[in-house]
């Protein structure tokens, strides 16, 4: 039951985190230099963005709560069972972002799901 | 496909393997620190911010920075639904490192369950990288 509680927890604020993160990264667009300014200006750029740090909000409360669960739980039993938040996202990314998710890819995304049910029994 | 599609497909293979790798990597660092902790954490930060500190659990959080700027950085030029179910491999992997290097008990059902993320991952990684919105 504590377990499920966690990973409860987990999925909720990776979905959320996910979906704003993706959101917001499109508006800094992609990353083509790697060198040291580029790079400085890449991170000033994302430091700006405040749905952003919002998002890395709900990745920390996110991540504190996997910790808790890795600390009695196992890493075969928790990994999967926190993986139920891709179906969501999934369906989210096309709703709320618009993403266009052919039948190939919902096909890929299905088996991905079962597999992640099974991994959790 | 032109030039730049080629780039583009090579910059989003190596960030997806260093995606995937540090995240599994990452999982299994952070379990091997965290069973010390079993029982000792509650709500009060003050007891993670400790863990974070010991040895495995700082290795695996290192791994773990590095997981999320990459991921961040792929979902820069990639869609969240390619992203998504591609690094759905390191939660394959995390259970491979769990079965042979934390000697967790993994039924045939488990494994079954591994070769569908696997076949699935496939599956997604044929399609379009990006799609227009």
């Amino acid at each position: 039951m504590r377990e499920w509680l966690l990973v409860a927890v987990i999925v909720g604020a990776t979905v959320v985190g996910d979906l704003l993160q993706s959101a917001e990264m499109k508006h800094v667009g992609e990353l083509t230099e790697f060198h040291p300014t580029g790079l400085g200006r890449y991170f000033a750029a994302l430091a700006r963005r405040k749905y952003l740090i919002l998002a890395v909000g709900f990745m920390a409360v996110s991540f504190f709560a996997f910790m808790k669960l890795l600390s009695f739980a196992d890493l075969s039993f928790a990994v999967p069972a926190t993986a139920g938040s891709l179906v969501v996202e999934t369906i989210l990314a096309r709703v709320l972002l618009k993403e266009r998710v052919d039948r190939t890819r919902w096909a890929g995304v299905a088996l991905v799901a079962f597999g992640v049910a099974l991994l959790a029994q | 496909m032109d030039a730049s599609s080629r780039r583009l497909l090579a910059k989003t293979r190596l960030f997806t393997i260093i995606v995937i790798v540090s995240n599994a990597l990452g999982n299994f660092f952070l379990t091997r620190g965290m069973k010390a902790y079993a029982g000792e954490l509650s709500l009060s930060p003050v007891g993670y911010v400790t863990a974070i500190f010991s040895p495995w659990v700082a290795a695996g959080v290192t791994l773990l920075i590095i997981w999320l700027l990459t991921r961040m950085a792929l979902l820069g030029w990639a869609d969240l639904s390619y992203v998504l179910p591609v690094t759905a491999l390191g939660y394959v992997a995390s259970a491979l490192l769990g079965r042979y290097f934390l000697d967790e008990r993994i039924s045939g059902q488990r494994w079954a369950g591994t070769l569908l993320i696997a076949a699935g991952t496939a599956i997604v990684g044929r399609t379009s990288v990006r799609t227009a919105r």
